[in-house]
């Protein structure tokens, strides 16, 4: 452990039952001790075997990281944490809705920089469209920044899932 | 339950929900629950009614249902049970669960819920208990199907006494307990839980690490905790082999008191806030330190940036969250107290290298000077009781008597005197609400204790303040017959309240001052015990002596010095080097800094 005091990024990928509560267990627990949360996603996994896979995006000390992962681990319904900024490579993708409006040149123009970062054209309107991308959250920020000024409207994000890169699976 | 179903279907469902819940409990060996009725949980009331194999105390409020269970635990070491209703029940639980949570107490809780097609509804009596119990315990349950029932009962107490111990939560819809539920058996022991599955064995790696360090350390310390406790009596013998062989100086935290025999020259005593003089500097000077089951909490460290400057760490705990957590450590042993112990016992022989014994000498020599202030010197003149002297004078009673002792204590100065001037051999006989703080701890944890031991003594060594926050259990013990004693410091103050504010706050003693107190005498009596009063110093032994002599729940309102503060005292936001030693000491109030008053 290094003496740092710098703050880093971690994506932290955590297995869990798949049972009511344990979504509340993971958001209380870093309300209840002041982590940050910059995004959070959750969904069933594998039916089977009743598990969810939590993705959290958090910032802090490399301290206060090792506590927030020693802290989900103990939590009982927790199978594995798995700290994918610290393991290795590891890819970062999110969805984005995001809703334009505007007419006339604004509309060709938000069709070609929706082309540059292949964004689809999920609904249209004479008057809107509606992107879906995928991406890491910098891709989304960058996109969002240049629709601004074209007319952006409304956005809605997924927030990160992330998976190490290579063979190795997250085995609960 | 006489269950020969004359049907061929298998695994006939003969019993109720309530009967379930009761046979799970008695399969996990229960022997009392502490408890109090109400609609939700009737059932199961009802199925206590028709057995006899589990015994249910009647409390007069569910905290102290909660406190009475963690006494029996700490007291032997089995897992407290509690049964409490739906709402309030549940609300009025949660400071006794939260309690337990941060002592590490094992406790099972069983909550009643209204039924499962009502919940969410505000139905009578409801309350989201696994919602405001989730931050309050280590684990919690919402049973939803009687399948689930007794799996779940037994999971509890599996997660309740394995890993660092905890309360756990089991919420139970009134439909549930009605409804007809199948029964299984506990899971055998060594078959591991899905998902939690706690390191109790140590890394011996890593235990060689720490033994290479402590062989070559010239100023070591041995500071333990209540984990050690946790793991049991032979725990505690290890670690007292463990000292003697190495020859180490060792403390104990507030938690921890009685793992290491207060009677052996090796003991420096308390560590922390109010811990000795010796203690604290020998935390202060150290130049390796092994951490035994304590959390390095802020009552011990002081001033985080000062504490232990000079020393490399070793940190065993069961827990790995509480490593690294407040201070960073050169060596991490993750596991149980005793089993780490017996490791670093059989790595200290295997290791060839000889401790340095000249500068553990010295070190000794250093620490003797050290002692040789006498920090919990005090003067008892005059006729009015010095508070420490009240203490000092009913342990060395009790030990003349060579009565089976436990105390229990409130929280305040009190309890702090309790801790530095009764001294403890042995593990489990010491009670104490040491992370929460909560005061009426004290006189339901006696009751418990004394439900689990009752040829023992067992004293609550109250204030006159905390005493008032649980008083109506003297109608439990006057039901059971429970014979424990109260013993009262009665300063007339919150002591620990007023004497912040005479450091901190320019003596503007702010809603401190206990007034319109009960006749205590007369209390105990209305409660069908006994009242004594101590008023002078030359009454103090003879009303110990009859206190303890009593067959009964017996009140002794001990009239101390309403001036006395507790010494030493490590002021908040302070190091361990910069103790107050005594009220003579210049300076007091300029020793807190700004950043000190914001620290509770």
């Amino acid at each position: 452990m290094s003496d740092s005091n710098e703050m880093r990024a971690a994506t932290i990928a955590v297995l869990v039952e798949n049972e009511a509560g344990v979504l509340a267990r993971v958001i209380g627990l870093f309300s209840g001790r002041g982590y940050n949360i910059e995004s959070l996603t959750v969904a069933a996994v594998d039916e089977a075997r009743r598990l969810s896979r939590i993705t959290i995006v958090t910032t802090g000390t490399e301290m206060v990281i090792e506590q927030i992962k020693a802290q989900l681990d103990r939590l009982v319904p927790v199978h594995k944490v798995s700290d994918l900024t610290l393991d290795g490579p590891h890819l970062t993708r999110e969805l984005a809705l995001i809703k334009v409006v505007g007419k006339g040149e604004h509309r060709v123009e938000a069709l070609r920089l929706a082309d540059a970062f292949r964004a689809r054209v999920v609904d249209a309107t004479t008057e809107s469209f509606i992107f879906e991308m995928t991406g890491n959250a910098e891709k989304i920020d960058a996109f969002c920044a240049l629709m601004r000024p074209i007319g952006l409207a409304e956005v809605s994000r997924t927030g990160a899932v992330a998976m190490a890169r290579g063979p190795a699976g997250l085995a609960a | 339950m006489s269950a020969t179903s004359q049907h061929a279907e298998p695994a006939a469902l003969t019993m109720s929900g309530a009967e379930v819940v009761l046979r799970a409990l008695k399969d996990q060996g229960v022997e009392v629950i502490f408890g109090y009725p109400g609609g939700a949980v009737l059932p199961i009331y009802d199925a206590i009614f028709q057995q006899n194999a589990i015994r249910h105390i009647l409390v007069r409020h569910e905290q102290a249902a909660v406190h009475a269970a963690e006494g029996y635990a700490r007291s032997t070491g089995k897992v407290g049970v509690v049964l409490v209703t739906s709402g309030p029940g549940a609300t009025n639980a949660v400071t006794g669960l939260v309690d337990a949570l941060m002592d590490s107490i094992p406790v099972v809780c069983l909550t009643g819920q209204v039924p499962t097609h009502l919940i969410g509804n505000d139905a009578f009596q409801e309350a989201d208990t696994t919602g405001i119990t989730r931050p309050a315990t280590k684990h919690n349950y919402l049973v939803k199907k009687s399948g689930d029932l007794a799996r779940v009962v037994h999971e509890a107490f599996h997660v309740a006494r394995s890993g660092r111990p905890g309360p756990v939560v089991i919420d139970l819809p009134k439909d549930i307990l009605i409804t007809k539920a199948p029964y299984v058996e506990a899971p055998p022991a060594d078959q591991p839980h899905r998902s939690y599955r706690p390191q109790v064995e140590p890394d011996m790696a890593q235990v060689r690490k720490a033994v290479a360090l402590l062989k070559a350390a010239k100023k070591p310390v041995i500071y333990t905790g209540g984990g050690v406790i946790n793991a049991g009596p032979q725990a505690s013998e290890l670690l007292t082999k463990f000292v003697r062989m190495t020859g180490f100086p060792c403390t104990n935290t507030l938690m921890g008191l009685g793992a290491f025999p207060h009677s052996d020259p090796q003991f420096l005593g308390m560590l922390g806030m109010h811990g000795t003089y010796e203690a604290n500097l020998v935390m202060h000077g150290c130049d390796v330190m092994l951490n035994i089951g304590a959390r390095f909490d802020d009552r011990v460290t002081g001033k985080l940036s000062h504490f232990a400057p000079t020393s490399k760490k070793i940190h065993c705990d069961i827990d790995p969250s509480s490593i690294n957590k407040n201070v960073k450590v050169d060596v991490p042993i993750v596991g149980d107290a005793g089993r780490i112990i017996a490791a670093l016992i059989e790595a200290w022989k295997e290791d060839a290298t000889q401790p340095d014994r000249e500068a553990l000498a010295a070190w000794w020599r250093q620490i003797d000077q050290w002692r040789g202030r006498d920090c919990l010197r005090y003067t008892q003149k005059g006729s009015i009781i010095k508070p420490q002297h009240a203490v000092k004078r009913l342990f060395e009673i009790t030990k003349e008597l060579g009565k089976e002792t436990f105390i229990t204590t409130e929280v305040g100065q009190h309890q702090m005197w309790a801790a530095q001037y009764f001294g403890f051999e042995k593990p489990n006989r010491w009670m104490t609400s040491g992370g929460l703080g909560t005061m009426g701890y004290g006189l339901p944890a006696a009751m418990g204790v004394q439900i689990a031991h009752p040829d023992a003594l067992v004293i609550d060594i109250a204030g006159e303040a905390s005493i008032l926050m649980n008083i109506q259990e003297m109608s439990t013990l006057a039901q059971y017959r429970l014979p424990v004693k109260v013993f009262i410091l009665n300063n007339e103050y919150m002591g620990m309240v007023r004497q912040w504010q005479e450091l901190l706050h320019g003596g503007r003693y702010s809603e401190s001052y206990s007034a319109a107190l009960p006749d205590f005498v007369k209390l105990a009596e209305s409660f069908h015990g006994v009242g004594m009063r101590a008023e002078t110093a030359d009454d103090l032994d003879r009303v110990i002596r009859e206190m303890i002599a009593i067959d009964r729940p017996v009140i002794a309102d001990i009239v101390v010095d309403q001036k006395e503060n507790c010494f030493p005292m490590i002021p908040s936001g302070a190091a361990h080097n910069e103790m107050i030693l005594g009220p003579d000491q210049e300076g007091n109030a300029a020793m807190v800094t700004d950043e000190g008053k914001v620290l509770v």
